[in-house]
């Protein structure tokens, strides 16, 4: 979804429009609470970077940290890494981390089989924004929303189960700021 | 609570226990040994040692999904390993070229060609020049419609030190970087016409 060609325009963020962000993002992920002031310090350079199809990047000293198309902010894998118990997870088999990789949305056998790990009912919903680990590895490598709710994935194990955002790789992953 | 720090590969840049799916296991592991021995020997530190069955006990996926998988991420290595021969091949045999230009009696500039094979960000390198020397520098396409690095002044050697620091940096060390000047042509001395060659 997002090239690095695709970079339009960059400006600094003021510290207010910071404040606002952060509060934002705490909102959607209320753990980020307790170290936000350390994701996004006081006295950070906060960039914006407006791209291709309204995708707006968020970096942070340097490294983008979060995006966002519509209303939402989507966390980088960057930053979940930092603080992976901010977000809802799921887990794919060691089988379907190829094509995770290879940016495939994930069908819902690699969510149920034995290596792989879905929260206990009720779940998540429909929609709902998760990130996506992989059997015997500690750091996430994707970053998807659910495309069925997450006992519905259970229930109906077939089809897809998870859109792919951002996945380690990707345009995103590999830009960087300069 | 804080903020975790994750290593990420210097090779492939993903968290190394993920370097296995990139098809550059091999020099990934290198650079890691290197780096972070700690983490080496967490990830790979007793696979030399114990067998494949091993480490099918803690996959879940079944001995035989995990055998085409390990077919799979081994073909993926080999292919990508032919590709970077490949690409290093070419690399080497080409050279850069740094034209040294009279352009009035005591002005120089200096047009840098050949870059594009190296990977080297040719605006940034225009930028640092700039600053560097002091000088005017801009990224302009040639004839041959390749762009080149145009610096205003005399500063060929500095450039070529600096070119040479670059490659080097990223293992390219025996690429030529040849220095050409092209005097302004003084009034022929002889008058015989150059033969066609
Ligand atoms: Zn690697």
């Amino acid at each position: 979804m997002f090239r690095k060609e695709d970079v339009h325009s960059r400006s600094n963020v003021k510290s207010s429009v910071q404040r606002t962000l952060k509060t934002k993002l705490v909102s959607q992920f209320p753990k980020l609470e307790e170290v936000i002031d350390e994701l996004v310090p006081k006295k950070s350079h906060v960039e914006l970077i407006k791209c291709e199809d309204k995708i707006q990047l968020y970096a942070v000293d340097g490294e983008v940290c979060f995006f966002q198309k519509f209303d939402e902010l989507i966390p980088t894998l960057k930053l979940v890494h930092k603080f992976p118990e901010a977000f809802p997870t799921v887990q794919v088999d060691r089988g379907a981390i190829k094509f995770v990789l290879s940016g495939a949305n994930i069908m819902c056998p690699g969510l149920t089989s034995p290596g792989a790990q879905l929260p206990e009912a009720p779940g998540l919903e429909k929609d709902a924004l998760v990130i996506v680990k992989a059997e015997n590895k500690e750091s996430a490598l994707a970053v998807g929303r659910l495309l069925m709710s997450t006992e519905d994935i259970k229930s109906i194990n077939k089809g897809h189960g998870v859109e792919m955002i951002h996945h380690l790789g990707d345009p995103l992953w590999t830009f960087s700021v300069e | 609570m804080s903020l975790r720090t994750v290593i990420y590969c210097g090779v492939c840049s993903f968290p190394p226990e993920f370097c296995e799916f990139t098809g550059k296991l091999k020099r990934c592991k290198v650079w890691l040994l290197e780096n972070h021995p700690e983490k080496y020997q967490s990830l790979y530190g007793d696979a030399e040692v114990e067998d494949a069955a091993a480490k099918l006990a803690g996959s879940s996926i079944g001995e035989e999904r995990e055998e085409k998988l390990e077919k799979d991420l081994l073909k993926l290595q080999s292919k990508q390993e032919n590709r970077e021969q490949r690409e290093l091949a070419k690399k080497l045999s080409s050279k850069v070229i740094i034209k040294r230009e009279a352009r009035t009696k005591r002005k120089t500039m200096v047009a840098i060609a050949g870059l594009e094979v190296f990977e080297i960000d040719m605006k940034k390198l225009a930028k640092t020049f700039a600053s560097k020397f002091a000088t005017g520098c801009s990224v302009s396409k040639n004839a041959e419609k390749k762009e080149e690095i145009i610096i205003q002044g005399d500063v060929a050697d500095e450039a070529e030190t600096y070119i040479q620091k670059l490659l080097e940096e990223k293992g390219l060390k025996e690429v030529k970087v040849e220095q050409m000047d092209m005097k302004k042509k003084k009034k022929p001395t002889t008058t015989t016409p150059t033969p066609a060659a």
